[in-house]
């Protein structure tokens, strides 16, 4: 089987705010690592290639500099890594960010299956994966808390989708695209070995030309959303009331008196 | 390396004094040679625009709406089917649906897919749809977004309505996310406010980032229809009118089970404890609770209370209690009426979510933990001690006057 991991490059923190007066971004820094959700798409990509052979590729576009967090996931196991980076993709929303994407599964050919984590720590859209999905015309398995099965020679896997209200179990033709949620597994860590082989990979970097994208689709120009405002949230009313009483008697009655004046009780 | 980002820099207003560089989270802007740089890592997010006190910094404008953009358009909402009923959130739809129809001059349209679904064709009347859409199949009994958009698909080109409303739930964000990739139109997740805008009549999408710490508006200039999906509990559910007539379009069932790529084998419903998006109280556990043992205290009360169990990321990973009851970040994001967080210190992926409860109170014995931050109630004190206090005081009540609340 071959197996695509995609993982995105982020910030290394949510931890980022807007300040009013000054109109600026407080942060902590500006590290990046693998989008935390990603890291049980590579696990899961592992594991399916521990169980039914093949090979995992981790893919992601972004800027020069993620190369880094492609190093990380061949450390982590993966067998090699393809960089979309190009001037052309800046400014992708999730509709040309999909296309790129999509254009580059197909250009490497011979897919079987596409592994996506629920969604991006930073942006939290957990569109990207369905959009890869459908612009690839295969299956679209979203949510998925567990691969059940996957039959290679019969192309066709099974999973379980945890819903609102719900486990939906889910057959499908492969090849397929699926995004898994963190009781999928747990991600091992990464090994000296594998570390070593990270640093010696070969990461080729693909642009618009390599994998045959029309240019009107691709970054800003094919993107049909525009940001047009950020600012910060609106504060929480109020400062905290505090009910400790003298005993835990005493605290529980003061919160049970403010529930009902809340018309909670 | 310099390459054409689609930030614009004004190299003669710049006076290089390095706020934008501050104000970007992706490390895109440096200051070279007095000047703001921008470099390959830019997103075209926007948020350094505001930062720059000179208005050095620009995007591309969106293009104009094209003559076929404005065409018909109505507002069109998704009426959602869980396995209990329809979902509360497709009537808070309708509710917001008819505002911003009103506010364009169109018709609110509700969308119901399903097999066998008269019922919920006139319910979607009843909660104000000016027409409902109804695509009734067999193979619609099952949530499917490749059969839902399959079917869907085509009647959008034809009608184009100006705006499709989706609920931000597993089903909505995966039908939502297949039909814009296939119109190649704009679609924003999880809104938390929506309006037209009175100059441009375009829809006003609003919505959290960066775990709630960030909010961003983004408008769809140019395609059609503008597609979003909203949070469930940001507005009111429309009330139902008994007796509200209006046309019901019944369309022809085109789906052959053959033409799709997957098939149910079988859906296994959770305990409606287990149901946090729904829950008016959810009592939630973190560290503090400490075992399994201490999330059976948490669900006495939750039944007394009449609320689900939540659990924050630290408990869920200990194993204490099972994934689907986690809130955050990484779990579910939750907007009760009252969220009561028992032992949980409050961790900025905790609070994003559930920051937008309407009523929350924290057990904590650290004074200091952040939680007290956003609590609405704090209680300084042992949860082990407090929650069983509170579940006698309870108990009394429902004895002294034969029942608690609703």
């Amino acid at each position: 089987m071959n197996i695509i991991v995609m993982c995105k490059s982020v910030p290394d923190t949510m931890d980022v705010r807007f300040d009013p007066d000054t109109k600026t971004m407080i942060r902590a820094g500006v590290a990046t690592v693998i989008n935390p959700f990603d890291l049980f798409a590579i696990e899961e990509g592992l594991r399916l290639r521990e169980r039914y052979g093949g090979t995992v590729t981790a893919l992601t576009m972004g800027p020069a500099a993620a190369r880094r967090e492609l190093q990380d996931a061949i450390a982590m196991g993966c067998d090699g890594a393809i960089l979309l980076s190009d001037a052309a993709f800046a400014g992708a929303d999730t509709w040309a960010t999909a296309y790129t994407l999509a254009k580059a599964i197909q250009r490497i050919g011979a897919v079987d299956l596409v592994v996506c984590g629920r969604q991006a720590q930073d942006g939290d859209t957990g569109q990207v994966g369905p959009g890869v999905a459908r612009q690839l015309g295969w299956a679209q398995l979203t949510y998925v808390s567990r691969v059940r099965e996957v039959d290679p020679a019969a192309g066709r896997i099974v999973v379980e989708r945890l819903m609102e209200d719900g486990r939906q179990t889910v057959a499908a033709r492969l090849p397929a695209v699926l995004t898994v949620l963190k009781d999928a597994n747990i991600p091992r860590t990464a090994t000296l070995r594998g570390v070593r082989r990270a640093h010696r990979a070969i990461i080729p970097t693909w642009g618009p030309a390599e994998i045959g994208a029309d240019p009107a689709l691709l970054g800003l120009a094919g993107s049909p959303t525009r940001v047009v405002r950020v600012f910060s949230p609106p504060a929480r009313a109020g400062q905290v009331v505090w009910l400790t009483g003298a005993t835990p008697e005493d605290s529980a009655e003061a919160l049970l008196t403010a529930l009902a004046q809340e018309q909670l009780l | 390396m310099t390459m054409a980002a689609p930030l614009r820099i004004d190299q003669e207003l710049c006076i290089g004094c390095g706020a934008c560089v501050e104000a970007c989270p992706h490390g895109a802007l440096a200051l070279l040679a007095g000047v703001a740089s921008v470099n390959e890592r830019c997103i075209a997010c926007g948020l350094c625009l505001s930062a720059c006190p000179v208005e050095a910094l620009s995007l591309p404008a969106p293009e104009a709406p094209s003559a076929a953009a404005g065409a018909s358009g109505g507002v069109w909402v998704w009426v959602e089917q869980q396995h209990t009923g329809v979902a509360e959130v497709s009537w808070e739809l309708l509710a917001r649906g008819r505002i911003l129809a009103d506010a364009c001059r169109a018709e609110l349209v509700a969308c119901v897919l399903g097999a066998a679904v008269d019922e919920v064709a006139h319910a979607a009347v009843e909660h104000g749809a000016d027409r409902v859409l109804q695509f009734d199949s067999p193979s619609l009994a099952d949530f499917r977004a490749e059969a839902y958009a399959h079917v869907l698909r085509p009647v959008v080109e034809a009608r184009q309505p100006a705006i499709m409303l989706f609920g931000a739930t597993t089903r909505g964000r995966d039908l939502a996310g297949s039909l814009a990739a296939d119109l190649h139109t704009g679609l924003t997740a999880d809104c938390t406010e929506l309006h037209i805008d009175a100059e441009t009549g375009l829809l006003v999408q609003t919505r959290p980032a960066y775990g709630g710490n960030i909010m961003a508006t983004i408008l769809t200039p140019a395609t059609r229809p503008q597609m979003a999906t909203v949070r469930p509990r940001v507005f009111e559910p429309a009330v139902p009118v008994p007796g509200r007539v209006a046309p019901i379009e019944r369309l022809p069932d085109t789906l052959a089970e053959y033409d799709l790529l997957s098939q149910v084998l079988a859906f296994a419903p959770s305990t409606s404890d287990e149901n946090l998006a729904s829950a008016r109280v959810i009592v939630a556990g973190g560290k503090g609770v400490g075992n399994a043992e201490g999330f059976g205290l948490l669900s006495e009360l939750a039944a007394l209370l009449g609320g689900a169990v939540g659990a924050s990321r630290a408990a869920v990973d200990a194993g204490w209690i099972g994934y689907e009851h986690q809130v955050g970040q990484t779990g579910r994001t939750v907007r009760p009426e009252l969220y009561l967080a028992c032992g949980i210190s409050g961790a900025i992926q905790h609070r994003a979510g559930m920051s937008t409860s309407r009523v929350i109170v924290a057990i904590n014995t650290d004074p200091q933990a952040p939680i007290f931050d956003i609590a609405t109630y704090g209680i300084v004190g042992d949860l082990f001690q407090v929650v069983p206090a509170l579940i006698s005081a309870l108990r009394s009540r429902v004895a002294a006057d034969g029942g608690v609340g609703r």
